[in-house]
């Protein structure tokens, strides 16, 4: 089996892995990162619990050979959250009731950060269009959009 | 019994305190049984399974599969002859002799890497006998099909469920009362009709998985995604020969459950395959296509309805025939039946009724628990008989609900007293959220708008004593760690555990945690996550060692200072004297105890307080008739409105407004309860409209998310109302009774009857796709 050795920005630590050419990036940051925050719901692109930034893009790291990130900037769930202090995204998710189960936050999140770097201040239809590839069968979807609107509330007090 | 009404209500009682889980769960720290690191010893198991949906296993050459290089062990049903089964023993873990179902478990492979078990299992070869294959209900019901249990005489089964032996019905459920054929000559209007409720996954977003270990000694773990670890315990020690205090069960947070991850579903696999390599951890994942098409199901429903009223609207008689496709064995189809059968009148006072409910084995995927444990189905036919009923009345729908439905002291179908219930509260308090009986005008010319309404009721559909236990400890700082083993599958159940135990001692709310993960060599009992039965059952016995603890601490106290116990509380953490007006934190005393005067010795010691809660008081009912004193603990009722625009060129239903109100006796936690209503709706709106296993010959055609598809974030109503009506229940937690799967089980009729209003079609069930809705309105002519 073909084994190659890549250097990668994961949640600004660099890493070196060295990984099968079949591993994808989202086992490669669950198994060989140890970063379970990453879910696994599907393995095929098609429910958004494996949604990582990826050079500051929202990918299902499912369907990104590891290898393909060799040089790349990644951040996981882990890596929203600085010193303890909570993303804005993160603690509306919080006070919104956006959690249920919990499996699908972490992809929840990503790509609602992915938004706010595009678009700091979404419409109610640009969030349900940015999340549509993210299943969740817990909280019915009401509370995340009242989520991302909130972490635009918060990040702006935050900078008053 | 407690009685509610008159007890006093604390502070946290009521409160939407946020979810003590949540920080760990936007971090990613929360971990799931997928996250638990096992290291290099791993292995993995893979499953071949049968691909017919009916036939006879007449060989099976494992050796090329042994001789692989990582292979590290191969398992057939012939390893593990006995059978398994909640209600019911009627299957194996991995098939034996006979397959059943596209998808039964054959052989079992463990080998290094998943790559290695997938290769193993192209080599193994399988000889099959293909046999005819029951693929509908109604058929396999009829002495013509052939038969999928020969051995049902056999199986081991509890005295409430009652199987036929020599035909498919593995339970047949009835009531007789009153009569119902003198009945309906009284009556002035009379509805029929027969409703398909197609076959449903329950689709969590975190697929199944399970790990399994055994020790030299013996002793088994198993880490699972779990509802159930404690009937894991028992049943899998059970078929597999050893002691349940050798088998523990780990069980870390559930990346949602809704009944799929109850009883045994696929953790006996890794299981099995561990007995057979000591001390390898071996991990077993379902594919998101396993996930679909072998895990189990909410089966299919063909109801046969008769229902029918007076001139005044009064119903006087109900015919209720349903046929539940139970598929290929039933991990808890009978008993859904069972609870079909016993509600199926739905929350309707009905003089004369006649109820066959029977399960039906066929050659599709095994039936499961699916939130609303069969209510779903049964209201999506009951709603719609109803409406159509008041249409042929000529009565408004809202009068003829109030007019009929259940109140406290009614005599329900099977002779139970109804306790008082909210229900008549939630169907005006709906009425008039939807603004009922106002048509609003559609949003363009070529959309029609509808308002629909349905009722649903639920009990929790268990055996007669299902019993949960708690223990409260205390750390040194006087933080409060609560024992449970009822399990956090997204509802809230620690949270609402904790505050509960909170309330009941007297300490703030950020003094408790949870001793998590579940643990069943640790925990104390419960018997499993379902029935939306944790925050009463579970809740009683936690509130019970709170107050255990309280007494224990507060007997200390009174003691060391020489108060009369009454005088003294626990307030904010503190005992507090409203005698003497002195004051002690818990802290330190809740370990160390307090000491006497001048050096003379302790009083007190650790307190640990225990709690337990058992229901005792239902009874079995008539094989025959259905009747006996109490068929269930207590009803959870509420209603539904919905008002909808149909659009005549597509057939697409949007949902414009959406209200819930359920009557869960009291609401402990408010925020909790109306996220339960908001998520429960839309997982009820997503199998109206989009849901279906496309079952063909036995082979699920469609077992992707692309393929099934279900509600995303652009398929939601606008607007979203829940409202909670509290009807305090005798015996809950300072009234509360559960409310965690009704939100669904109304949805279906509330839509069709929604849509009926619009455009005046039905459909002969879900899913109201566009497709279906256009079909039918060229049918009926709404369009051309
Ligand atoms: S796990 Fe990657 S999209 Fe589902
Ligand atoms: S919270 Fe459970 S899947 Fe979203």
């Amino acid at each position: 089996m073909a084994h190659h050795t890549i250097t990668l920005t994961v949640n600004g630590e660099t890493e070196v892995v060295t990984v099968p050419a079949h591993m994808t990036l989202l086992e490669m940051i669950r198994e060989e990162l140890a970063l379970t925050g990453t879910k696994n719901g599907c393995a095929s692109g098609e429910c958004g619990a494996c949604t990582v930034l990826f050079n500051g893009e929202p990918v299902n790291s499912c369907m990104v050979l590891a290898v393909e990130a060799d040089g790349a900037t990644v951040t996981t769930v882990e890596g929203l959250a600085h010193d303890h202090q909570l993303d804005p995204l993160q603690e509306a998710f919080v006070e919104s009731g956006a959690v249920q189960c919990g499996f699908c936050t972490p992809g929840m999140l990503i790509s609602s950060k992915a938004l706010l770097l595009r678009a700091p201040n979404p419409s109610d239809d640009e969030i349900r269009e940015a999340l549509v590839g993210n299943l969740c069968r817990c909280t019915g979807y009401v509370r995340i959009v009242d989520g991302v609107k909130k972490a635009v509330k918060i990040a702006a007090q935050s900078e008053e | 019994m407690v009685m509610a009404q008159t007890e006093k209500i604390p502070d946290l009682i009521g409160k939407s305190v946020p979810r003590i889980d949540v920080r760990e769960k936007v971090t990613g720290a929360a971990i799931y049984a997928d996250d638990i690191q096992f290291g290099k010893k791993l292995l993995y198991a893979r499953v071949k399974r049968s691909p017919y949906p009916h036939a006879l296993i007449k060989s099976i050459d494992t050796s090329k599969a042994e001789a692989l290089p990582g292979v590290k062990a191969v398992v057939t049903g012939k390893d593990f002859p006995n059978r398994i089964g909640l209600y019911l023993k009627d299957k194996h873990i991995f098939a034996l002799n006979r397959v059943r179902f596209v998808g039964e478990p054959v052989v079992g492979v463990a080998a290094v890497s998943e790559e290695i078990a997938e290769q193993a299992l192209e080599l193994i070869d399988v000889e099959y006998e293909v046999l005819e294959a029951v693929t509908d209900a109604v058929y396999g019901a009829t002495p013509e099909a052939p038969i999928i249990h020969p051995k049902l005489g056999e199986y081991e089964v509890p005295n409430f469920i009652f199987p036929q032996p020599g035909t498919n019905i593995s339970n047949h459920f009835k009531i007789r009362k009153g009569d119902t054929e003198a009945a309906f000559k009284e009556c002035a209007a009379v509805v029929e009709k027969t409703i398909r409720v197609p076959h449903v996954q329950h689709v969590p977003i975190e697929p199944h998985v399970a790990i399994a270990q055994m020790d030299e000694t013996g002793k088994v773990t198993l880490w699972a995604s779990s509802q159930s670890p404690f009937a894991q315990r028992n049943l899998i020690a059970k078929t597999l020969g050893i002691s349940q205090s050798d088998m523990r069960v780990i069980a870390p947070y559930v990346g949602g459950g809704f009944g799929c991850k109850a009883g045994v579903t696929m953790e006996a696999i890794p299981v099995a395959i561990a007995t057979k390599v000591p001390g390898y951890p071996v991990k077993f994942r379902l594919t998101r296509e396993e996930e679909f098409y072998t895990n189990f199901v909410r089966q299919g429903l063909t109801i046969k309805l008769k229902v029918g009223c007076d001139a005044d609207g009064n119903l006087l008689a109900m015919e209720n025939t349903m046929y539940w496709d139970g598929g290929a064995s039933t991990e808890y189809g009978v008993n859904i039946t069972r609870a079909g059968g016993y509600s199926s009148t739905g929350p309707y006072d009905i003089p004369n009724v006649k109820t066959d409910s029977l399960c039906v084995y066929t050659n599709h995927p095994i039936g499961g628990a699916y939130r609303g444990f069969g209510m779903s189905e049964l209201h999506a036919g009951i709603g719609q008989v109803m409406d159509e009923l008041a249409n042929e009345i000529g009565m408004d729908k809202v009068e003829f609900h109030l007019k009929n439905v259940v109140q406290g002291g009614d005599t329900l179908a099977t002779g139970m007293k109804m306790h008082p219930t909210g229900l008549s509260k939630c169907i005006e308090k709906v009425a008039d959220a939807i603004e009922w009986g106002k048509k609003s005008p559609p949003s363009a010319p070529n959309k029609r708008r509808g308002k629909g309404i349905a009722l649903m009721w639920k009990a929790p559909a268990m055996p007669p004593n299902p019993g949960s236990s708690a223990w409260v400890e205390f750390a040194e700082d006087g933080t409060v760690v609560v024992g449970v083993g009822g399990q956090e599958i997204g509802q809230g159940a620690f949270t609402v555990a904790a505050q509960m135990a909170a309330a009941a001692l007297g300490v703030p709310m950020d003094w408790v945690r949870i001793a998590g993960p579940l643990d069943t060599q640790y925990s104390p009992y419960e018997w499993q996550t379902v029935a939306s039965r944790l925050t009463w059952s579970m809740g009683n016995a936690v509130k019970r060692a709170a107050e255990d603890a309280r007494q224990q601490i507060l007997d200390m106290v009174a003691e060391a200072w020489d108060e009369n116990v009454d005088d003294l509380d626990i307030v904010e953490g503190k005992v507090v004297s409203y005698k003497s007006e002195r004051d002690i934190s818990l802290k330190n005393i809740v370990i160390y105890g307090i000491p006497k005067e001048n050096d003379q010795g302790w009083i007190g010691g650790p307190i640990i307080g225990r709690g337990k809660f058992m229901p005792t008081y239902v009874t079995g009912l008539d094989k025959e008739t259905g009747q006996g004193q109490r068929a269930v603990v207590h009803y959870t009722t509420g209603a539904q409105a919905l008002e909808v625009e149909v659009d005549l060129e597509t057939g697409k239903i949007d949902v414009i407004n959406a209200v819930s109100a359920f009557d869960m006796g009291r609401a402990i936690n408010p925020d909790l309860v109306h996220m339960q209503m908001e998520g429960g709706f839309v997982q009820g709106l997503s199998s109206a409209i989009f849901e279906e296993m496309m079952l063909k010959d036995g082979y699920m055609q469609n077992p992707s998310f692309v393929d099934y598809r279900i509600a995303t974030t652009t398929d939601i109503p606008k607007k979203m109302t829940t409202i909670i009506v509290e009807e305090p229940q005798d015996d809950g937690p300072w009234g509360a009774r559960g409310v965690g799967e009704h939100p669904m089980v109304p949805t279906i009729a509330a839509l069709a009857n929604a849509v009926y209003d619009a455009v005046g079609v039905r459909l002969d069930g879900p899913p109201y796709s566009a497709e279906r809705v256009y079909m039918a309105m060229l049918k009926a002519g709404v369009v051309k």
